[in-house]
């Protein structure tokens, strides 16, 4: 499959088309036409093109086309020799470090990055001093002069892929040094390096024209491309095609390895790490459907954020995948609103379709999403909505570390805000960078405006990030999992500066978390979501003791808290999350629920509201659950 | 009997001293858990028992001997925190576990091995065919506990084996280790910044604060009736602690007694 869709590209189609005529040519070229390339005419010595001699024939009257098309396999077989030189030599210096200790590994590493400053001409040419004259010593002194740069790229790829824990894990199981790399490291890099590879033959294969020109390479009377290009120099201004007919050749071989190594690039980047550009397609992904414009109910009275029948559509490989499939929800003035569920329920890409940082190709749409008063949905292009939207709404993201640009200090990414939104002028706005750095708590918030983002520790980042949100006066803050990477300690610090900016500034809070416990106690509302739909919303007092819905109850069980029973097994939620490209009919969670029964799973079970206003969506909702069947497929 | 013992291990990377001479027992069949926050040593440690970290000073013995670190009989195994990074994405789960196997065997007798351990850890043998991309995080943690137990360990070292995965899936993995422990009498250094978990585990808790130890003991008394503050301090961040012990206090994150707020 993969192969199918390298060739499918015009580069991989050219590439792949000009390698096979370049190396069919090598093959069967000799065979057929060493005779006639040979041939000597004596009548037509330095001749020029004719219909006899097509681009003429050298000073023995041979056929230079004919020459040409044999040369091909010495050409491309001493290319290809010089470049397997280079990476085997390369691989073997490049893992050194893994395999031969710190000290060899730090000697052969700092060897090869003196090395690699060298220019590369100049060491084939020391090289080919040194080896003689010939095919043999030339192909050794391209091959050594080209490894330096395959060490540091192996090196490299390694140094990324030995991080890895199942690296570790295979030295702790006992199995050598040597197998690891051959096992485990070696496998994992050969894509990057193959591709390398095919591109560095392009070069090899000019480099040695070069020598074999100079009269370093190959000798009379084998002969390549590059001393068919020598012997027609001299006759440059007569018979131009003598020099050129060879020169060409050179180019098409080089492009045919070129454009083959680009297809395998192409190719490879797209799913090296499947999941991962998933993740980023959807954290990257805008636009909303313009024909969806019926009318809307009118947003919930007294509320900062309505969103009514908010979906999102993600374009999958296979087909597109419904990440949210209508949530309506309101968070009141200065309320706060906990979202918990697995990954994959659509948590995340809800609070991303709210705060609007969903673009293309992924497609949100809504009945309506207001905010403060404004239909975001309505709204025209990112540019102004982000100024309208201006600091009335924060995100505050997971990974804290990503959130700050690293190349810029701390202090002016805050002052920024101000400078963009509040047109403070460039003094102003860094004052008052420090004045929020500070309401975080940050101690020496000078100092730390003046560092970068690496320099700060995992909870300092986040409580940074939430300073950039009080730059403004914020009305709503969207927390997705903004303690998940970090300590219970800093957790608590987190969460207590979260809940003091919004007793400050009456900000509303929408907090997407796994954490069942975090949600309980920062939230006072909790929306269940399972499959891209909410299936219950209750009080967060409630979540551990009135909750209805089968998978609520389970999920609260399912985590061990500090008055956990010891003497029996945790709740487990049997069988795994549905697959969001893939929604079965009925009721999403049927499959895992012990209530279970046909009419779930032939009917969705619309979200109901009781008198309190707390919703549920299910059949069975606030029935006994059987006893323990802890079966454990997870 | 199998003890794992820690003692007075210091490991130092240049000036930075990660681990200050720890002393710790895991006695056979017990579960002890180490807790602390990021950066106290509580990996550190881990790494240092197979090897992965070098011991500036100190021992650690394996029933009085020191652990091996070379050869095919590695008897101190290890799980890692993530199952997307600890599986080799081009190797079936039956060749990981395979490899980990003390002895080479036939093909018959390594298949029934991988069934048999694949079956410990609830999972259906006709995994064995899969590449990791094709299981869930839940699945991927079985698979390495799996390799662990292929290289028939006294020991096991499980560093927050728990803390990426989802809560549903979680409360699975805790059960499996508490079966095991039951059925195979396993030792365990079990490792996490939850408490919770360790709770739900541990027999023993350690608590690690800057590269030491500063209080150990039974589950039940550590967390039960702490006596160091820095103990007392981890209790009242866990998630919920607030509300139960003093409801008149609000929501206020109490001020680290020990370390500068930061």
């Amino acid at each position: 499959m993969r192969a199918a869709r390298v060739l499918l590209r015009p580069v991989g189609f050219a590439g792949f088309g000009l390698l096979a005529i370049v190396l069919l040519v090598a093959v069967f070229a000799p065979v057929l036409w060493e005779g006639r390339a040979a041939a000597t005419d004596t009548g037509n010595l330095l001749a020029g093109p004719s219909a006899e001699h097509w681009i003429g024939t050298d000073n023995l009257g041979r056929d230079l086309l004919f020459r040409v098309l044999v040369a091909t396999r010495l050409s491309i077989a001493l290319a290809l020799a010089a470049t397997a030189i280079g990476m085997v030599l390369g691989v073997v210096l490049g893992a050194a470090p893994m395999l031969a200790g710190r000290r060899v590994g730090r000697f052969v590493t700092s060897s090869v990055n003196v090395l690699v400053a060298f220019p590369g001409l100049l060491l084939v040419l020391f090289f080919a001093v040194v080896f003689g004259v010939g095919a043999r010593g030339a192909a050794l002194a391209v091959g050594l002069a080209g490894a330096p740069a395959f060490a540091r790229l192996c090196h490299t790829l390694l140094a990324g892929v030995s991080e890895r824990d199942y690296i570790a894990a295979a030295r702790i199981a006992g199995v050598s040094r040597l197998r690891v790399l051959l096992r485990h490291a070696l496998p994992n890099i050969a894509e990057p390096l193959i591709v390398n590879a095919t591109m560095a033959a392009g070069g090899v294969l000019l480099t040695f024209s070069g020598l074999s020109f100079l009269g370093l390479g190959v000798q009379a009377p084998s002969y390549d491309w590059g001393k068919l290009m020598q012997d027609g120099l001299n006759g440059i201004y007569v018979h131009p095609l003598a020099a050129l007919g060879p020169g060409i050749a050179v180019i098409l071989a080089g492009l045919a390895f070129n454009l083959t190594g680009e297809a395998f690039a192409a190719a490879f980047g797209i799913d090296v790490v499947p999941g991962m550009a998933r993740v980023r397609a959807v954290r990257k992904a805008a636009g909303e459907d313009p024909e969806r414009t019926v009318a809307a109910p009118d947003p919930v009275a007294g509320s900062i954020l309505s969103v009514d029948d908010l979906r999102v559509t993600i374009p999958g490989a296979r087909r597109p995948i419904q990440a949210v499939r209508g949530v309506t929800f309101a968070i009141r003035d200065g309320e706060a609103v906990g979202v918990v569920g697995e990954s994959g329920s659509g948590k995340s890409v809800t609070a991303l379709a709210v705060a609007r940082l969903l673009e293309r190709p992924t497609r949100v749409e809504a009945n309506h999403l207001v905010f403060a008063g404004e239909d975001l949905m309505a709204a025209g292009d990112p540019r102004s909505l982000r100024e309208r939207l201006g600091t009335s709404m924060v995100v505050v993201f997971q990974d804290p570390m990503t959130s700050f640009n690293p190349a810029h200090r701390v202090g002016p990414q805050l002052a920024e805000v101000g400078r963009f939104h509040q047109g403070l002028g460039r003094k102003a706005a860094f004052a008052r960078a420090v004045d929020r750095l500070r309401a975080v708590r940050l101690r020496e918030p000078e100092r730390r405006a003046r560092q970068y983002p690496f320099e700060f520790s995992g909870g300092m980042r986040q409580r940074a990030m939430i300073g950039m949100g009080l730059m403004g006066t914020p009305r709503l803050i969207i927390a997705d999992e903004p303690t998940t990477a970090l300590d219970v300690t800093v957790q608590r610090q987190v969460l207590g500066l979260l809940a003091e900016v919004r007793r400050d500034t009456g900000a509303a809070l929408l907090l997407i978390s796994h954490d069942v416990s975090v949600v309980t106690e920062v939230c006072d509302r909790v929306l269940v979501m399972y499959a891209g739909l909410i299936v219950e919303e209750l009080p967060a007092r409630d979540l551990r003791t009135l909750a209805r819905h089968p998978y609520t109850r389970a999920l609260v069980a399912a985590v061990p808290d500090m008055e956990t029973d010891l003497t029996r097994p945790l709740a487990v939620i049997p069988g795994s999350p549905v697959d969001p490209s893939d929604v079965p009919a009925g009721c999403a969670f049927a499959s895992r629920c012990p209530l279970a029964d046909d009419h779930c799973r032939a009917a969705e079970p619309p979200l109901q509201a009781d008198a309190a206003g707390n919703r549920v969506a299910c059949h069975k909702a606030g029935r006994p659950l059987p006893a323990e069947t802890a079966e454990v497929t997870a | 009997m199998s003890l794992l013992s820690f003692r007075d291990v210091s490991v130092r990377y240049g000036a930075h001293t990660v681990l200050k001479g720890v002393s710790l027992d895991v006695a056979d069949g017990q579960v002890v858990g180490l807790v602390g926050e990021s950066g106290s040593g509580k990996s550190t440690m881990a790494r240092a028992a197979v090897g992965l970290a070098p011991v500036t000073s100190g021992r650690i013995l394996l029933d009085e001997r020191p652990v091996p670190h070379r050869g095919r009989v590695r008897p101190v195994q290890m799980v890692f925190q993530d199952p997307y990074s600890s599986l080799d994405p081009r190797m079936t789960v039956g060749e990981s576990i395979a490899e980990a196997m003390p002895e080479r065997l036939g093909k018959q007798a390594r298949q029934a091995e991988i069934a048999r351990l694949l079956a410990l850890v609830h999972l259906d043998a006709a995994r064995a065919g899969d590449l990791p991309v094709r299981l869930s995080g839940g699945q991927r943690q079985r698979v390495a506990l799996a390799r662990a137990l292929a290289a028939r360990p006294k020991v096991i070292l499980a560093d927050e084996i728990t803390s990426a995965l989802d809560v549903s899936v979680q409360g699975a993995v805790l059960n499996l280790v508490r079966d095991m422990r039951r059925e195979l009498g396993l030792s365990m250094l079990f490792i996490s910044h939850n408490l919770a978990v360790v709770r739900y585990v541990a027999d023993h808790v350690a608590v690690l604060y800057a590269g030491e130890i500063v209080e150990y003991g039974p589950t039940a008394r550590v967390l039960g009736a702490p006596r160091h503050d820095y103990t007392r301090h981890l209790l009242d961040a866990v998630p919920g602690a607030v509300r139960r012990t003093s409801s008149g206090n609000g929501r206020h994150a109490p001020t680290s007694p020990l370390k500068e707020q930061t």
